[in-house]
């Protein structure tokens, strides 16, 4: 009996000069769940598209099923029982539930029958995998957990006997991941063989039987997950040791530098995001703010640095008022020692056609240390970038390359370089690690913990609640707009993960 | 009875005038829907007139000309096509593009073969298209209203026109009840997705275009073999545009283009009416007033009577295979 459901051997795939796939060979057992883990832009992804045929291999062969399959397009991949459940949701938005798994699984010209046939087969899938989804509902009306139902439901009703899903669990709340993990368990136990590609360790521990980790398009090694552990993983995927947890000494906090208080702001429709929300942060302190992605920290963070008009409230800076329900200017805050890292670096954050010299001052152009007279003075420009290159060690040291070709982390530490280097006395930082490789995080944990040592107040928004727990002196949870509870980094995942679910009084439920 | 007579008198030029609009508007939808934006309908629709009218009077058959006006719209879709699904341009631009050949190429053509100033000769019969009368229409007549609407308004059109109309549901149900109308949609809205569900993207779109150009030949050919006889340059007068702004207007959807077509077809309707006639209190109206009225209305509406016209998200976005 054949136990391998798929074997890849001497995988090679160029684009242009970079290597994305160098000979790689990977078999992954019938009926298991098996891992891929590997830092941003190693080449997972690039692998899994190769399998799903959205590329075609340089080199290299694939067997399912022990049989040598030439996978040319998705078509061939779904006709071979390969499913896929993308990063970005492969869904059409507009389309309600039914079409979107019928698509391309019509059955004939005419919808009539194949809607019909559709509908039973989603039932029977619904029961067995206990995947409940409303046929009719609207995609974009569904939260992003359903969808991703949507997303493996597709691929159930196209026969997929292997599952891939890509990065899963980054748009998930933890209990929305565990209940994922639940659903791959229940998957696997009905014979399924699920490949799961993630950058998160946890993950891979959580739920996997196996793990293949890739560095720089190599296929470095392939472990027993009981076997191995996140310190031996880790080092693995960076290729040296590295510090999961980051160390920092307890806080001293000093007086109080950003207060906010009953603070309403409403988003463009019109919806209220962030609702009488109040809190301080203290000199030498780093206030974390977890919470699902959309439960306000958005609109939070951009009212408090002047980008989105508040409905209501007061926000002092070093007790100063800040107009945030008129028309605070994002310019003079940061004259006025307010830092703003903000959440989506490549649209707020940076202009991704610039050279990295001129997005190292981007917002303190006006600066006369950059200023020769009216003109920019290109000379001082490119040395004071090349000084936070090598301070910050963004790679690669070149501040004339344009933006858009360093990769994720190196894209954010010339942001937090250019923020921290001028030595704010608040700074409010938006999803510092969105996209970031591990060896990155390191870094950037540890400058986060030198700015609160250096005394300045920090305030902290991430949907990853490990890095809260591990950065933040105090955790404040948002939830629905509202903060709904504040507790100590110490504070198990499970209750604060309710509390980000929005069940308040954790301590009854947790009893 | 006599403002009754006026009106039908009216609303008969309104369907008269309204039948290429809707064919190129439905052209247009085909296309757009499939994210494929196409502001080259005018040029398509001139080219595709121009066409029709040469073949149906050097080979006298009104079929030969419909025939040659679709191929030579088809053929500059498929230019359109290649443009911007195979070498993923710019639409607009590959619009406007085929806007101006067609506008400078009929010219040229119709003086280097006919020697008419760009005209093409006078269409006789056979050559051109003929009106049918519905059954009964003459002895209907003389019942009051509906018999006049009967023989007046319903009886006496083209044949095409009665496919334009009869193409309205037809889409609506292409759109919305077969598969190539579920993978269309879709493909205006996410490429990616119909990609990853083993669905060619290249293809689809090439399809939408060519149905597209088929729509626009018909069009074309119902101005230079229809309502007139022969092409006259610059023929189109940009219906094209208006019926880019009827399908906006129509956010995208089969029956409200009829309806927005309609309604821009009896402003058309009423502005042939009005010249030369002055309104009571008003006066006199410029012409040019009521030409311009399609566009100073579609401005209004869209900008807040009829809501947000939202286009096919992927619209006027090549297809690239993310990495």
């Amino acid at each position: 009996m054949n136990d391998i459901a798929i074997e890849l051997k001497g995988i090679d795939k160029k684009f242009g000069l970079v290597h994305a796939n160098k000979n790689i060979n990977l078999s992954v057992r019938k009926g298991t769940i098996h891992g891929i883990i590997g830092e941003n832009g190693a080449g997972k992804s690039t692998l899994m598209s190769i399998l799903y045929g959205f590329y075609q291999a340089d080199n290299g062969d694939i067997f399912v099923d022990g049989r040598k399959t030439v996978i040319r397009d998705p078509n061939a991949a779904i006709a071979a029982g390969i499913g896929m459940v993308h990063q970005h949701f492969m869904l059409v938005e507009n389309f309600t539930v039914l079409e979107n798994i019928m698509l391309g699984a019509e059955e004939s010209q005419i919808l009539n029958a194949g809607i019909t046939k559709a509908r039973q087969e989603l039932k029977r899938l619904e029961q067995e995998y206990e995947l409940e989804v409303d046929p009719d509902a609207i995609i974009e009306e569904l939260p992003v957990g359903l969808q991703q139902r949507v997303e493996i439901l597709k691929a159930l009703y196209r026969g997929a006997e292997i599952l891939i899903l890509d990065e899963p669990t980054g748009v998930l709340t933890p209990a929305e991941a565990d209940h994922l993990f639940r659903i791959l368990e229940q998957l696997k136990e009905q014979g399924k063989t699920i490949l799961l590609i993630t950058h998160k360790l946890r993950e891979i521990m959580a739920v996997t039987d196996e793990v293949s980790v890739m560095r720089r398009g190599e296929m470095v090694a392939t472990r027993t997950t009981a076997e191995t552990s996140v310190e031996e993983l880790a080092e693995l995927m960076v290729g040296r040791h590295v510090l999961l947890h980051v160390e920092k000494g307890p806080a001293s906090p000093g007086e109080v530098m950003l207060s906010v208080e009953n603070l309403t702001v409403r988003d463009s429709r019109g919806v209220d995001m962030v609702r009488n929300v109040s809190f301080n942060v203290r000199a030498g302190e780093i206030v974390g703010i977890a919470g699902v992605a959309g439960n306000g920290q958005s609109e939070l963070l951009q009212a408090i640095s002047g980008i989105r008009r508040a409905v209501t409230g007061k926000v002092l800076l070093q007790g100063e008022p800040i107009h945030v329900t008129g028309k605070a200017d994002p310019s003079e805050l940061r004259h006025r020692g307010l830092a703003h890292v903000p959440e989506d670096r490549q649209h707020m954050g940076l202009v991704l056609k610039f050279d990295e010299s001129e997005n190292s001052i981007l917002g303190y152009h006006d600066d006369p240390k950059y200023l020769k007279g009216m003109f920019l003075d290109i000379d001082a420009i490119r040395k004071d970038a090349t000084n936070k290159i090598e301070k910050y060690d963004i790679r690669p040291p070149n501040p004339r390359l344009k933006t858009a070709n360093f990769s994720g982390g190196n894209q954010q530490k010339i942001v937090l370089a250019r923020e921290m280097e001028r030595d704010p006395a608040v700074l409010v930082i938006g999803q510092p690690t969105r996209g970031v490789d591990v060896g990155a995080i390191e870094f950037i944990h540890k400058r986060i913990i030198e700015m609160r040592d250096a005394g300045k107040a920090v305030l902290l928004v991430s949907v990853e609640l490990d890095e809260i727990r591990s950065l933040a002196d105090r955790v404040l949870v948002m939830f629905d707009g509202r903060i709904v509870g504040e507790r100590a980094p110490d504070t198990s995942e499970g209750e604060l993960g309710l509390l980000m679910a929005g069940v308040e009084d954790t301590k009854e439920a947790a009893q | 009875m006599e403002y009754f007579d006026t009106l039908i008198v009216i609303l008969q030029s309104t369907v008269r005038v309204s039948v290429p609009l809707i064919l190129a508007a439905l052209a247009g939808l085909y296309s757009e829907r499939a994210g494929i934006f196409d502001i080259g309908l005018e040029g398509k629709m001139l080219a595709a007139a121009f066409a029709g009218g040469a073949a149906a009077s050097v080979y006298g058959s009104a079929l030969v000309g419909l025939g040659a006006a679709v191929f030579v719209s088809v053929c500059l879709a498929l230019v359109h096509g290649f443009a911007s699904i195979t070498q993923r341009g710019n639409q607009i631009v590959s619009g406007v593009a085929i806007n101006f050949i067609a506008l400078g190429a009929t010219v040229i053509l119709g003086q280097a073969w006919f020697r008419q100033g760009g005209r093409t000769p006078q269409l006789g019969e056979g050559e051109r298209f003929t009106t049918v009368e519905l059954p009964f229409a003459a002895e209907l007549a003389d019942i009051p209203v509906l018999g006049s609407i009967y023989s007046n308004l319903l009886s006496g059109h083209f044949l095409l026109t009665y496919f334009a109309f009869a193409l309205v549901p037809f889409t609506w149900w292409v759109l919305y009840r077969t598969r190539f109308g579920l993978r269309l949609r879709a493909v205006g809205e996410n490429p990616g997705a119909v990609d990853t569900a083993g669905i060619s993207v290249i293809w689809l779109r090439y399809r939408a275009v060519i149905c597209c150009g088929i729509l626009c030949g018909i069009a074309g050919a119902y101005l230079s073999m229809a309502m007139t006889a022969g092409f006259v340059k610059g023929m189109t007068a940009g219906k094209g545009f208006i019926a880019l702004a009827a399908l906006i207007f129509a956010k995208w959807k089969p029956v409200n283009v009829m309806f927005a077509c309609l309604l821009f077809g009896f402003l058309d309707a009423m502005s042939i009416r009005m010249q030369g006639n002055s309104l009571p209190l008003i006066g006199e109206v410029p012409v040019q007033f009521m030409q311009a009225l399609p566009y100073i209305l579609t401005v209004i509406l869209l900008a807040g009577f009829i809501g947000k016209a939202i286009p096919p998200r992927a619209g006027g976005v090549p297809y690239v295979k993310e990495r």
